[in-house]
C-alpha cells in the first residue's frame, strides 16, 4: 500500500467514522466536535482531490464560520431543565435508519452501475489563480449573485434574530423615530 | 504577487497532493468511485442525523453532512473525469458560500423559534397545526 493509498484510508476512516459518531453522539455539543472531525477530514480529502485552495476554504469557512456559528446556537438556546442527553428521538430511529440506509444504498447502486469515465490524471497545480481567474471570467455572474445572497442573508439573518424586546419596540413606536 | 500564493498554497496543500502525484501515475490505486462511495455514505449518515435528532441545531448539523458529501463528488469528478477543468472545485466553493448563509439564516430562525416558543426541539414547534 503506497502512501498516497494509506492517506486516503486514514483521511476516509476520520471523515466517515467522525460522520457517524455525529449520528451517535450523546449530546449536542459532543455532536458539535464530532462534526468539526468529520469536516476537517473533507477538507483533507480535497487537498488529496489536488484541490489545496478549496481545502483551506472548507477549513476557514466550515471549522471557523459556521461550526463556531453553530456552538453559539447551541449555547444561546440552551435550557437547564432539558437533558442533554436522549435528544436523539427513538420513535424516529427506525424510519430514520431506512431512509438513510436507502439514500445510501441506492447512490452506492448507481455509482456500481455506472461506467465512469476516467481520464488520465493530470499532474497538481496549486489551483488557487486558475479559481480566481474563472470567478473574474466565466462564472462572474455568479460570483456576484453569491456576494449579493450573502449579503441578504446576513442582513437578513440580523433582522430575524431580534430579541423579542427589540421587535416589541420596533412594533410599539411603529418606526416613530425614524 | 502569484509567486507567493503558489509557495503558501503549494507548501501546505501540495504536500497532502503531490504526495500521491508519483503513485498515480504509477496505478492510480484509489479510483474515483471510492470516493463516490465515501460521499454516499456520510449523505446517508446526514439523511439519519436529520431524521433522528430533535434539536433543530442537530438537524442542521446532519444538512452540512449532505451538502459536503455533495461537493466531495464534484471535486472527485473535477480531478478523475475531467482532468483539465476545475469548474467541479469552483462549484463546490459556491456550496461552501450558500451553506454559509443557509446556516446563519437558519440560526437566526433558530434563535427566533427559542424567543417565541422557549424550545429549539424540532416536534415541540406545531403552533400551525392548531
Amino acid at each position: 500500500m503506497t502512501f498516497h493509498e494509506s492517506l486516503f484510508w486514514i483521511l476516509t476512516i476520520i471523515t466517515v467514522g467522525s460522520a457517524a459518531m455525529v449520528l451517535l453522539a450523546p449530546g449536542i455539543v459532543h455532536m458539535a466536535f464530532w462534526l468539526l472531525a468529520s469536516l476537517a477530514g473533507f477538507a483533507g480529502l480535497y487537498m488529496h482531490l489536488g484541490a489545496d485552495f478549496l481545502g483551506f476554504v472548507q477549513i476557514l469557512v466550515y471549522i471557523g464560520g459556521i461550526l463556531i456559528l453553530f456552538l453559539f446556537g447551541v449555547m444561546l438556546t440552551n435550557r437547564s431543565d432539558v437533558p442533554v442527553r436522549g435528544e436523539a428521538s427513538w420513535r424516529f430511529l427506525f424510519p430514520g435508519t431506512i431512509a438513510g440506509v436507502a439514500s445510501s444504498a441506492f447512490v452506492c447502486y448507481v455509482v456500481y452501475k455506472t461506467p465512469w469515465k476516467e481520464g488520465p490524471l493530470a499532474e497538481f497545480d496549486p489551483t488557487a489563480s486558475d479559481i480566481g481567474q474563472r470567478f473574474m471570467s466565466t462564472y462572474v455572474l455568479p460570483f456576484e449573485a453569491v456576494s449579493i445572497l450573502l449579503l441578504v442573508a446576513m442582513i437578513g439573518a440580523t433582522y430575524i434574530a431580534r430579541s423579542r424586546d427589540e421587535r416589541e419596540e420596533d412594533e410599539g413606536d411603529g418606526g416613530g423615530e425614524g | 504577487m502569484e509567486e507567493w500564493a503558489h509557495g503558501l498554497l503549494g507548501s501546505f496543500g501540495g504536500v497532502l497532493a503531490q504526495a500521491g502525484g508519483a503513485a498515480e501515475a504509477a496505478s492510480g490505486s484509489v479510483t474515483l468511485t471510492d470516493y463516490l462511495w465515501i460521499s454516499a455514505v456520510v449523505f446517508g449518515l446526514g439523511v439519519m442525523v436529520v431524521i433522528t435528532r430533535r434539536n433543530a441545531v442537530a438537524v442542521l448539523m446532519g444538512i452540512e453532512l449532505m451538502l459536503n458529501a455533495a461537493g466531495l463528488n464534484f471535486v472527485a469528478f473535477a480531478k478523475y473525469s475531467a482532468p483539465d477543468s476545475i469548474d467541479g472545485q469552483v462549484i463546490t466553493l459556491f456550496t461552501i458560500v450558500i451553506a454559509a448563509a443557509e446556516a446563519a439564516l437558519a440560526l437566526a430562525i433558530v434563535l427566533n423559534l427559542y424567543n417565541n416558543l422557549n424550545t429549539v426541539q424540532v416536534d415541540e414547534a406545531r403552533s400551525l397545526k392548531g
